[in-house]
């Protein structure tokens, strides 16, 4: 039987989500409508009565103090237009299942729930009542704004012909499977095309050389023999090719990174690099690690889902930064909800899993006032915008996980793939029942457990997927919604299984789903047997490859003890998380997948893993030859800055900010927003994990992608500076800096589609030769880090390929919290400095940028002086010696000026002549010039002389004071009176662009 | 001698804020302070009876998709204690009957309302007559606000405050009354124990953001009649230290976080009963 129930607000009552979507339907759409109400509708599935149905509708569907409901019948009325928006069968319905669990309690019987929503829209009246809103708009606003159609489909109706007593028709999204489940064979013993055909037609992103690979294996006699023992032959199964392709894929082994590169640097050297990630990122941290000997205080790097580090004799650090920048193209919500419960994953299933504190995110978005044609599946930038801003709010929020900080960066080139860093933090105990906690071991006889949520479609070919470009025939089962709730009843059931010492060791479900979570772990105790008709299903009609490399949301696989295994499920049922036993760890030496009594994969541990041979690619540089451009010196330098303050990759982010949570967990010390008013940007955050202790942590980002344009190996030395100097203006100590590098590029290997990808590649090897060089210079180590190498779009003629992007991010130590500085000046009479020289360094920057240009002169990072500055600043904010300190990015020490001024509501007087400089002459170069590793400090007169004995140098000036007028002004190079703005003005053009 | 009194935190299903809450139970000096899952109760592993102040922590019981707490609200209402003759909801009534003390914050605020429990007018304490729901901007905010405290409430645990600093962090905290008449006896009866404010706590106001939400008359938290159940929506555990505080970096602050108080009264108020 089937019911629908439908809750709207009393019509005195505020909608408040209406009036959200009346505004986007206005303000986005250029749509006039006078009003959207919205409803909610319940469409249940199950023996209820009419009763029933009543003490649900009252009970927990409706609020009875505000909302009224109908069962049966049409609610809204009045509307011009009625938009009714709910899922596709199988697409995760949170609410839902919510929902059929609160009906099962009230009334003792199992339903199944779906949930849409209405939007009863009405259109501006005018004199003459003719079509103000027609069905095209209406259908507009469904497709443009409501509905996803990849995802959700919608209904309009017609309010001229609306009957509420009719009703609508319940519409059930559930899903209808295949009838007989079945493992396909595949004959690889086929020409070239044939491969590469089977390759395409089943998203497996392999290429020919892989394929041939596969084909060659099941000609060996010594494996026919062993697959002959186990009723497999010569033909690969599905789900075998499956599982390959997503253990091979680009995205789970990093085959670009991993490659023999030979690379000519343009200048006639000719080198071979044998893997960037051994010889630049791995050996950098080894080096950093040999150096600091007995005070290492790395703990397991590279090697687990993510970074461990000590924090101090009792307690380690996680960290991990993923990107989840392909679902999130097409669904921006889900895409980025499954990205941050995804990246959660990370640190909890590292070691012994850990609780975790924090979450930072830097999202890479197209403009979101875009006004050109969008290519074909391009959804426009504000909606990805959005979409991605709530799906991070709901993941993270619900997770009750503080988003501590984070950034969001603008370029056009961002269209046709947004990038969404999601990163999470943890925190474990050093040991648990007298065990270290960082390591990881499985014993042949552990068996295998899955927990959390069950297998359904979605999330298929997520790894294979994220590995190529997107296009045509992208695949939207690859689309997932998490659900935050799963999760964290999940992550409660398994920490106190972790501290009873209940498993052995934990992994998460992430991309490729079980084939990558048990095929990786297997590789601890040697082998796996596990049967995939054990695995609990979202709905049956699941053939065992998608079973195995289903990428559903929120499970952890766990290898189990035979002797707690009793104790392991009995909690598992007390704290209602589902967990089942699929099979067993081996020392077998074979990946051994079952469906019931059929075996389904069959493969050597070894060929799974290393059977794919380091693959040989091409890099050459060539410098891109830009000039400077001819940008003339602004009369008005106050209204330069203005303009400046208000640009997209400056400006005030405080409306996404303040919808993330930042406080929860009881330990924010330096918050995103800080000042007089609480609105500064501040440049790092810092937390104390632990309630009694004033031990914190320290988090950072750097992202710098503009600079690529020029010469990729400035843009990630910029962005490790940033990142670096970011956490030491709030109070980190150098030498207690973590690294975690997460790559974002656009597809570097030469092919037909990509010809300059040999200059790609060698943008990607300077990009590694910088970051091997700053982060041993400062000794800031990587301990974990990421890639996506396809950030291209390719429908038809048009190619939109992302700028190389490197975000960097820091993790670091603070003994005493209280020791922590802000951003904004604090008091009148207070003296302004600057640490660091400035140089023309104007290519790439926001101020060329704003003139349509690139320019040549890239900041470059000098690390050696950089690194004596840092130590030296340091040693002054642990003395308490420093008021306030601002890094300078983008913009220059003009913006971060305006931002240290207005932050704390005092204005500044500030003598540029006194800014020690190189090559300038001219004021809008010295004020927007984007010279790395620069601050700006204030200090009290108190503490000047012991300030200015430590940061003693040429590269440190005083540059004026901070005054109790609410004004900026600055005197210029020649002695006049070049700006002179007030602060309101130019708080208000930096908050401006952003404040929807 | 003061008798041993003991906290009790729920957690479970989405909640997220007992580490903080018990924290803020430890520090204003409860003997005992126990975090417990929901499912430890409806095992009947744990029961309330043997504790004397629960806390109902911030967060998203079932990711509050049925509208805040609405779903969890169901569950205490519905849920039966394995192996006992009783619902989880027949535990709370007891704990309310001895006059043990209950602490909403947020979620756990929008959990009592959509019970019953506050106001629980005439002993009620299963008729929901007040809600919270969705802030007129219609969004999830994060930020610190003013409260103004009514000194004659009835309210145990706002005794002797004036006014509180602490923020908000909700997407549903819009208090409104079923009706007028219940409004007016809210007032009357002193219950409204908290409301948002200028920033020299006199006024309370419906402006902008310093009333984040909208609510009614500025209404940020309810007591019932005995002053032992209140809830509110701001995080008092959210500023146990200066440090939490947003302008610690620029201005003379105790040591000790407004929060706290709220806390200490709780634990002053139970030695002084005897149970």
């Amino acid at each position: 039987m089937i019911n629908r129930i439908e809750i709207g607000f009393r019509q005195e009552i505020r909608d408040a989500l209406g009036e959200k979507i009346k505004k986007r339907i206005v303000e986005h759409l250029r749509i006039q409508v006078d009003s959207v109400k919205t409803f909610e509708v319940y469409t249940i599935e199950g023996d209820l009565t009419s009763g029933d149905l009543e003490a649900a509708a009252r009970g927990p569907l409706s609020d009875p103090v505000i909302q009224e409901y109908a069962i049966g019948r049409g609610l809204a009325s009045g509307f011009d237009w009625l938009i009714e928006v709910g899922y596709r069968p199988g697409v995760t319905d949170n609410v839902g299942k919510t929902a059929a669990e609160a009906i099962a309690l009230l009334t003792g019987k199992p339903v199944r729930v779906y949930t849409s929503r209405q939007y009863a829209i009405t259109a501006v009246r005018g004199r003459c009542n003719l079509d103000l809103l027609t069905r095209n708009d209406a259908e507009r606003i469904a497709s443009e704004l409501l509905s996803n159609d990849l995802i959700q489909r919608h209904e309009i109706i017609d309010g001229r012909t609306w009957n509420p007593a009719q009703a609508i028709k319940p519409y059930v999204p559930r899903v209808t499977g295949e009838e007989c489940i079945r493992t396909e064979e595949i004959d690889l013993d086929c020409p070239d095309e044939a491969l590469v055909r089977i390759s395409q037609e089943r998203v497996l992103a392999l290429t020919l050389e892989e394929m041939r690979i596969l084909r060659d294996y099941l000609k060996n006699d010594a494996v026919l023999a062993r697959r002959k023992e186990v009723g497999r032959g010569s033909r690969m199964t599905d789900a075998e090719l499956e599982c390959l392709a997503q253990t091979w894929s680009e995205h789970c082994k990093h085959k670009i990174f991993n490659a023999r590169i030979v690379y000519d640097d343009g200048e006639g050297n000719i080198s071979e690099i044998d893997s960037l990630f051994s010889t630049c990122i791995k050996r950098s941290t080894r080096e950093i690690r040999a150096r600091m000997g007995a005070n290492d205080w790395c703990l397991s790097v590279f090697s687990d889902n993510a970074g461990i580090i000590r924090f101090n004799a009792d307690w380690n650090l996680v960290f991990k930064v993923e990107t989840h920048n392909s679902p999130s193209a097409l669904d921006p919500y889900g895409g980025a909800l499954t990205g941050i419960v995804g990246v959660n994953r990370d640190p909890f299933g590292c070691g012994k899993g850990a609780k975790l504190i924090f979450n930072t995110d830097v999202f890479c978005f197209a403009p979101p006032d875009y006004d050109k044609p969008l290519p074909k599946r391009i959804l426009h930038p504000r909606r990805i915008y959005e979409g991605v801003r709530e799906g991070v709010e709901h993941g993270g929020n619900k997770s009750g996980i503080p988003t501590v900080n984070g950034c969001l960066v603008f370029d056009e080139r961002y269209l046709g793939k947004p990038l969404v860093y999601c990163g999470t933090g943890g925190i474990m105990p050093a040991r648990i029942n007298g065990e270290p906690t960082h390591t990881k071991e499985i014993r042949p006889g552990d068996l295998v457990v899955m927990t959390g949520g069950r297998i359904g479609k979605d999330g298929i070919h997520g790894a294979t997927f994220s590995s190529e470009e997107l296009h045509e025939g992208s695949p939207v089962t690859a689309v997932q919604i998490g659900d935050p709730i799963i999760q964290k009843k999940m992550t409660d059931f398994l920490l106190v299984a972790r501290d009873r010492g209940l498993y052995r060791a934990i992994t998460d479900n992430g991309a490729g789903g079980l084939s990558s979570s048990v095929g990786e772990t297997a590789r601890l105790s040697g082998g796996c047997e596990i049967d995939l008709k054990k695995a609990p299903l979202k709905y049956p009609g699941l053939n065992p490859w998608e079973i195995l490399i289903s990428e559903s949301q929120e499970r952890m696989t766990l290898a189990v003890p035979p002797e707690t295994i009793g104790e392991f499920l009995d909690l598992a049922r007390k704290m209602d998380c589902e967990a089942t036993v699929l099979g067993l760890y081996t020392d077998s030496g074979w990946f051994h997948i079952r469906y019931g009594e059929e075996t389904v994969v069959y493969l050597e541990m070894d060929f799974l893993h290393d059977g794919l041979p380091q693959m040989t690619l091409r890099a050459a540089w060539t410098p891109p030859g830009l000039t400077e451009p001819a940008v003339p010196e602004p009369a008005n330098l106050g209204e330069a800055l203005k303009t400046m303050l208000g640009r997209l990759n400056i400006c005030s982010k405080e409306s996404v900010v303040r919808q993330y949570d930042h406080e929860v967990q009881g330990g924010s010390v330096v918050k995103p927003l800080t000042g007089v008013v609480n609105d500064g940007p501040s440049d790092a955050a810092v937390i104390r994990p632990l309630l009694d202790s004033f031990e914190g942590i320290v988090i950072a980002n750097g992202i710098c992608p503009r600079y690529s344009d020029i010469d990729a190996y400035h843009m990630a030395a910029a962005a490790i500076d940033e990142a670096v100097r970011n956490a030491i203006a709030v109070g980190a100590p150098l030498d207690r800096l973590a690294g975690l590098d997460n790559f974002c590029w656009c597809d570097p290997v030469r092919s037909e589609k990509t010809p300059d990808g040999e200059y790609k590649l060698a943008q990607l090897v300077r990009a590694n030769q910088a970051l091997y060089a700053i982060t041993t210079a400062y000794g800031v180590p990587c301990i974990s880090g990421k890639d996506s190498m396809k950030n291209d779009y390719q429908i038809g003629a048009v190619r939109i390929s992302i700028p190389p992007t490197l975000l960097f991010s820091t993790l670091g130590k603070m003994e005493d919290v209280r020791k922590a500085v802000t951003m904004d000046v604090k008091k009148p009479g207070d003296l302004v400095y600057i640490l660091g020289k400035t140089f023309r360094e104007l290519g790439g920057s926001e101020w060329y940028a704003l003139h349509g240009a690139i320019g040549n002169a890239v900041p470059k990072v000098d690390a050696k002086t950089a690194k004596t500055r840092y130590e030296a600043l340091h040693r002054a904010i642990s003395a308490g010696l420093v008021a306030s300190c601002h890094d300078c990015s983008d913009g220059g020490l003009g913006v971060a000026l305006a931002e240290t001024a207005f932050a704390g509501g005092l204005g500044l007087e500030i003598d540029l002549k006194a800014v020690p400089a190189e090559g300038i002459t001219r004021n809008d170069e010295l004020l927007f010039s984007e010279s790395q590793s620069r601050f700006v400090v204030t200090v009290s007169p108190g503490a000047r002389e012991a300030f200015e004995a430590l940061l003693a140098g040429p590269d440190c000036a005083r540059i004026g004071t901070v005054i109790s007028e609410g004004v900026l002004k600055a005197n210029g190079l020649s002695g006049t009176r070049i700006i002179e703005e007030e602060l309101a003005a130019l708080k208000a053009a930096w908050q401006r662009p952003l404040a929807f | 001698m003061p008798q041993h009194i003991r906290a009790i935190v729920i957690t479970g299903n989405g909640t997220n804020c007992e580490m903080e809450m018990a924290h803020a139970c430890r520090l204003a000096g409860f003997d005992k302070v126990e975090i417990v899952h929901l499912s430890e109760l409806l095992c009947g592993q744990k029961k309330l009876d043997d504790y004397h102040f629960l806390n109902l922590p911030g967060g998203f019981l079932d990711g509050d998709d049925l509208g805040s707490a609405k779903a969890g609200a169901n569950r205490i209402l519905h849920a039966s204690v394995a192996g006992k003759e009783e619902r989880l909801f027949d535990q709370f009534l007891r704990f309310i009957g001895e006059g043990k003390l209950i602490l909403g914050v947020c979620n756990g605020f929008q959990l009592l309302v959509k019970l019953g429990m506050l106001p629980g007018f005439d002993g009620h304490y299963d008729r929901q007559a007040v809600t919270l729901t969705f802030n007129d901007s219609g969004r999830f905010e994060d930020r610190w606000v003013h409260l103004r405290v009514d000194p004659a409430s009835p309210c145990i645990f706002t005794q002797g405050l004036r006014g509180l600093h602490l923020p908000v962090r909700h997407g549903e905290g819009k208090f409104i009354a079923r009706d007028k008449g219940i409004l007016e006896r809210l007032h009357r009866e002193r219950l409204v124990a908290v409301q948002y404010s200028d920033e020299d706590y006199r006024e309370a106001t419906q402006d902008y953001p310093a009333n984040p939400n909208g609510a009614v008359d500025g209404i940020a938290g309810i007591c019932n009649a005995t002053g032992r159940i209140f809830g509110l929506m701001p995080h008092p555990e959210a500023f146990l230290h200066r440090t939490n505080h947003p302008r610690w970096t620029r201005e003379e602050l105790p040591e000790e976080g407004m929060g706290l108080a709220l806390f200490r009264n709780a634990a002053a108020f139970l030695r002084s009963v005897a149970f």
